[in-house]
């Protein structure tokens, strides 16, 4: 011992120190090792684990936005899409329809014309046939009290009558 | 009988002063055998009678001081299972607090220095690092006012460990004679000069490491502390000198001086915790190293 005297302060006044300093840090260390940096790193690990998987999900929920759009972007041009072809249709419909209606009126139209002339024409033809009865009669009759004879029954007289109407008819038929 | 009465003794004098010395460093027992009072004087020499004083186990055991590192020792335990208990995802003010500390050796000493093998060697640092810390603030706060790491037992005991533990790192992972001839003879050394390496190497290695350690935590906290006791005890003792206004305004400028040297303080123990919690990873990492 006597040589470590020199030591001073280097020289520990107790080896109670260095064996309580020893006994004491290994304690420390021991819950420090079994408890502590299990229970921190524990922590931590989760906290990792939290983070990464707020973020897959919140990947997941962006994907999963993204395509909804992408569904109604597709669904909306599809509407789009389908809204020109009706409109379209209803175009060509309405066009083929007013043509339609147009041919029919048309159609109608001339119909009526045509039934028109005919009725006219028959009624003219009727009334030409009793007017040339009626008025070959009456000039007839009026020659006759014009001459003084009868030629009521005269086949001669019949035939001229009948000869100047034509002349007549004749003479209207382009005026017509 | 206070535990710091060594320290005030000089007040009480009032005459001669008596400058703070290594004995101000002494242990009392906290409870003292009959007959030890007479024997340990805090001045002078013990009286004769006392050749034959045989302290009983607890003037040794159970000094303040050691009861000191052990409420230091409780108090970082208590610490830390204070700040670990309920631990949450989104932490809450108590457990910022202890993740800051525990962050702070785990990213900037332990994962900083040794890499990936960080993990195993985490335990050691933050048990290190946090008793350290608390014993040298214990310098400056609390009813200690004295710093355990001052009594060179202390850092002896550490230092011991922190050898063990890197010798024992090195040796686990190759094995004893690969890791010896890795630690003493460095790769890529010309053979005329191995006979002047392997010695340096070893002693470098074996030796100054854990002396360096335990060395340079006591004379920090040792010379900070007598460096207190004497602008203390030296203001003190101005300040109650009668006839002199010329000795009271020094004793006065002396004791607030002594208020930046605690700050100083603060910080030396902070820091001197700090480098031995580096250090000892730092040897660590050296031991477990693939390239020298």
């Amino acid at each position: 011992m006597l040589p470590l005297e020199g030591l001073g302060p280097l020289l520990p006044e107790h080896l109670s120190e260095l064996f309580v300093g020893i006994a004491l840090f290994a304690i420390i260390w021991f819950v420090v090792a079994k408890k502590i940096v299990p229970l921190f790193e524990k922590t931590y690990a989760e906290r990792t684990a939290a983070i990464s998987g707020g973020l897959e999900k919140a990947e997941a929920a962006q994907r999963e936005a993204s395509a909804a759009l992408e569904e109604y972007k597709a669904q909306l041009a599809d509407a789009r899409a389908e809204a020109a072809k009706i409109r379209d249709d209803a175009r060509t419909q309405a066009a083929e329809l007013a043509a339609e209606i147009k041919q029919q009126a048309t159609d109608e139209a001339a119909r009526l014309v045509e039934t028109a002339r005919v009725q006219l024409e028959a009624e003219r033809s009727a009334v030409v046939r009793s007017l040339r009865s009626e008025i070959g009669g009456l000039a007839t009759e009026l020659a006759g009290k014009i001459v003084g004879e009868s030629l009521a029954d005269d086949e001669r007289s019949r035939r001229s009558v009948e000869r100047f109407l034509d002349e007549l008819e004749s003479q209207s038929a382009p005026a017509k | 009988m206070h535990p710091l009465r060594g320290l005030l003794v000089p007040l009480e004098g009032g005459g001669e002063f008596v400058p703070p010395n290594t004995y101000s460093f002494n242990s009392r027992p906290l409870f003292p055998s009959a007959g030890w009072e007479e024997c340990h004087p805090h001045e002078g020499a013990a009286p004769a009678s006392c050749a034959d004083f045989v302290p009983t186990w607890t003037d040794a055991w159970l000094t303040n001081h050691v009861c000191q590192a052990a409420i230091a020792a409780l108090v970082v335990i208590g610490f830390w299972l204070w700040v670990a208990r309920n631990q949450r995802i989104v932490p809450g003010k108590r457990q910022f607090i202890g993740e800051w500390l525990y962050d702070f050796i785990r990213n900037g000493i332990a994962r900083d220095v040794l890499g990936e093998e960080y993990r195993k060697y985490l335990p050691y640092l933050v048990a290190l690092f946090t008793f350290i810390l608390v014993n040298n603030l214990f310098g400056e706060f609390f009813l200690f006012m004295f710093p355990t790491f001052s009594k060179i037992g202390f850092p002896y005991g550490l230092a011991i460990m922190t050898f063990l533990l890197y010798n024992a790192a090195g040796i686990r992972k190759y094995g004893f004679g690969t890791y010896f001839k890795k630690m003493v003879l460095p790769p890529g050394v010309p053979w005329y000069v191995t006979w002047l390496i392997i010695p340096l190497e070893f002693l470098s290695n074996f030796i100054v490491r854990p002396f360096t350690l335990a060395l340079r935590l006591f004379a920090n906290l040792f010379a900070g502390h007598l460096v207190i006791l004497v602008f203390v005890l030296g203001g003190a003792w101005l300040l109650e000198q009668k006839d002199s206004l010329f000795y009271n305004f020094s004793g006065g400028v002396s004791i607030a001086f002594s208020f930046a040297i605690f700050a100083l303080e603060i910080f030396i123990g902070a820091l001197q915790a700090y480098i031995f919690t580096v250090l000892t990873a730092q040897y660590v990492h050296s031991a477990i190293a693939e390239e020298h």
